[in-house]
């Protein structure tokens, strides 16, 4: 018995050496990091230990603003995301002729690339002294007057960056969401309906419970993918988000690094564990919330 | 509740397109039957003779291609299942996962609207009712994943029972469960719809199941009905050979025969004598309890061996006239204690002994000497 277990670990040694290097190690070390104040990267030297990295990086403005850039895009498109995929899955499922097609047409966006995607969408939303992008004719169309969504006001970025990153998430929910609803066994349904169920409550109550679990799984992964964004508000603002006042709090770790006033890897490491504190927080509450909502058979 | 059953036919479309279209295929052809009111009718078949499309079509799931439902005297055939007021047990059982027995059996109640609309109270004095049916009080709080097959199947019951349906369908109920619980489980169909009067109509492939507890039996075969009766008439009377063959276990023996200045001969051998019928090929149907051991009797088979099953002995033996392997008769396990040599001979109990045209497989009535 001893002698398997020695084998078993022994197998498993390759693979434990590369995550203790590569993941566990960083972890820590980010921990660590996050505890030395006036830690310089040139030098390797620090003055001493405390939480002033925490309190400099919540004091600063600039993160604050990323903060709050962060929360509206996870609290506004993950749900919106979710529940927009959920409708086009379930209007998806019932047509029968072309499904294939449709089926990759909203796939598309999943298989295309974030900046190239990013520059369509900048030219879509951009106005210059000289020509108005193709949204802003639309709002001529309809009696407005054009708005710069890249230079713009802060309302008017927020929404391009949520639309795009809503467009962007939801070819794999949709892809998701389809192959959920296709493995309900059909004769639930019709169980339901020799009973008299309207369809409403077929939805609620049979199929919305039937799926749950992979429901459950884009919800986890979307708020933690939300959390973490970053390329796609460099895909539309350009990399001096700060500037743009759209930064997000990975662009904001990311400046720390390596931007101009860079050189500070205790800030970004203080802010990157603010950041796992608050997906670590938001997923144990989604755990929770689960227990009673999703089944699992 | 009456339900009467007028030309029904469904067709489904060939696959394919254009040249290489396949014909229609006709699930249920010309159904004609009407069930009387309170009844337990088996519909019984081989796999893919059309009678889950025919539950299907009486519970609304499926459109009749032509042909009415009646349901006493009200036309159904346009009607949305809800609006028909079946209840209906599906093979699998199809309980909600994710909803305990108790919340299972309430569902249909819920879909209730208007001035059925029920009461907490009725409802739950409703499923208690249900429940208590089937003998499932103590399993009201669990999740069908955490019953047996044969609890699973009375929550099933008792949910098609709960909304008090005109009719109830059961499609291959004891299919999924073991042989000890399917004997038990169709005792329980049988005292369910004795105690409940309702018009029940249940689908099986299993011609035991089927005889046992059913008030008719209605055999199919590639969506025509062959035969409709009581199941002892039906077993006494077959209609024709695939009746003949499709009932009784162990199955009818069928030998090839003929006819011959009013003798009927297997082989060589006269084995009755008949009155009235003009001399031509037949085959022959012999019910296992239609053999009788005799010393001197008319059909000699070779003997295999005999297999004790208790109070009876089945003796297998073989005939080169017969179309089955082995043909087994069943006696008294008294009268095969002579039993010697390598041949057995029988005389024939002539009312298990049925004739059917060799072409056509329909039956040809006789009356011996």
């Amino acid at each position: 018995m001893e002698k398997q277990n020695v084998k078993g670990w022994l197998y498993l040694l390759p693979a434990l050496l590369f995550l203790g290097a590569f993941m566990i190690y960083p972890l820590i070390d980010v921990f660590v990091y996050s505890f030395e104040e006036g830690y310089t990267s040139a030098s390797q030297t620090f003055f001493g230990v405390g939480s002033y990295n925490y309190s400099y990086v919540l004091h600063d403005i600039y993160f604050l603003q990323a903060l709050k850039n962060t929360f509206l895009l996870v609290v506004i498109t993950v749900p919106l995301s979710t529940g927009l995929a959920l409708l086009l899955s379930v209007a998806l499922s019932s047509i029968k002729p072309l499904q294939e097609l449709f089926q990759t047409i909203y796939f598309l966006p999943y298989v295309t690339n974030t900046l190239a995607v990013g520059l369509v969408f900048m030219i879509l939303f951009k106005k210059t002294p000289y020509s108005d992008g193709l949204v802003n004719l639309l709002i001529h169309c309809f009696g407005g007057s054009s708005v710069d969504f890249i230079d713009g006001p802060y309302w008017a970025k927020m929404f391009v960056l949520c639309f795009y990153t809503i467009w962007v998430v939801m070819p794999f929910k949709i892809l998701i969401l389809t192959s959920a609803l296709a493995s309900v066994n059909p004769v639930y349904y019709n169980a339901a309906q020799v009973d008299g169920t309207s369809q409403f409550r077929i939805f609620f109550k049979i199929t919305l419970p039937m799926i749950s679990p992979m429901l459950f799984y884009l919800v986890i992964t979307g708020f933690i993918g939300a959390f973490k964004a970053y390329s796609d508000a460099v895909a539309l603002f350009g990399t001096n988000l700060n500037a743009a006042g759209m930064n997000t709090i990975v662009g904001y770790v990311y400046d720390m690094l390596y931007r101009d006033s860079g050189g500070y890897p205790s800030y970004a490491s203080a802010a990157a564990i603010i950041l796992f504190a608050i997906v670590l927080t938001i997923t144990c509450v989604n755990l929770l919330v689960s227990k009673k909502h999703v089944h699992y058979h | 509740m009456k339900i009467v059953l007028s030309h029904l036919t469904k067709k489904f479309p060939g696959r394919g397109r254009g040249s290489k279209k396949k014909e229609d295929v006709t699930a249920v052809n010309d159904f004609n039957f009407e069930i009387p009111d309170g009844k337990l009718v088996g519909l019984l078949g081989p796999s893919g003779c059309g009678k889950s499309t025919t539950l299907n079509l009486i519970c609304g799931l499926q459109k009749p291609t032509e042909g009415q439902i009646l349901f006493d005297q009200e036309d159904v055939t346009e009607l949305t299942p809800q609006k028909r007021g079946v209840g209906m047990v599906f093979q699998n059982y199809a309980l909600y996962p994710h909803l305990n027995v108790e919340q299972n059996i309430r569902f249909p109640l819920e879909n209730l609207k208007g001035h059925e609309k029920l009461s907490k109270e009725e409802m739950r004095s409703r499923v208690e009712e249900a429940a208590g049916l089937v003998q499932i009080h103590d399993l009201l709080d669990r999740k069908p994943g955490e019953l047996s097959g044969g609890q699973q199947q009375r929550v099933a019951i008792a949910r098609a029972l709960v909304k008090l349906p005109r009719v109830l369908l059961l499609d291959e109920p004891l299919s999924n469960l073991d042989a000890r619980l399917r004997l038990q489980t169709r005792e329980e169909i049988r005292r369910i719809q004795q105690k409940t009067a309702v018009t029940t109509i249940f689908v099986t492939h299993d011609q035991d199941e089927a005889m046992s507890i059913s008030d008719l039996i209605v055999v199919m075969k590639e969506g025509v009905v062959q035969q409709i009766g009581k199941p002892q008439e039906v077993y006494d009377n077959p209609a024709n050979l695939f009746v003949a063959k499709f009932l009784g276990t162990p199955p009818i023996n069928i030998f090839e025969g003929r006819v011959e200045k009013g003798s009927l001969f297997i082989g060589k051998e006269a084995v009755l004598q008949l009155k009235n019928i003009p001399d031509q090929p037949v085959c022959v149907g012999i019910r296992p309890e239609g053999f009788i051991l005799q010393a001197d009797g008319p059909l000699s088979c070779a003997l295999s061996r005999p297999e004790v099953m208790g109070r009876d002995v089945s003796i297998v033996s073989t005939h080169p006239a017969s179309q089955n392997p082995a043909i087994r008769s069943i006696v008294d396990a008294e009268s095969c204690e002579h039993l010697v040599g390598s041949t057995v001979r029988f005389s024939l109990n002539p009312r298990k002994v049925f004739l059917f045209d060799k072409t056509t497989e329909a039956r040809i009535l006789f009356e011996t000497i």
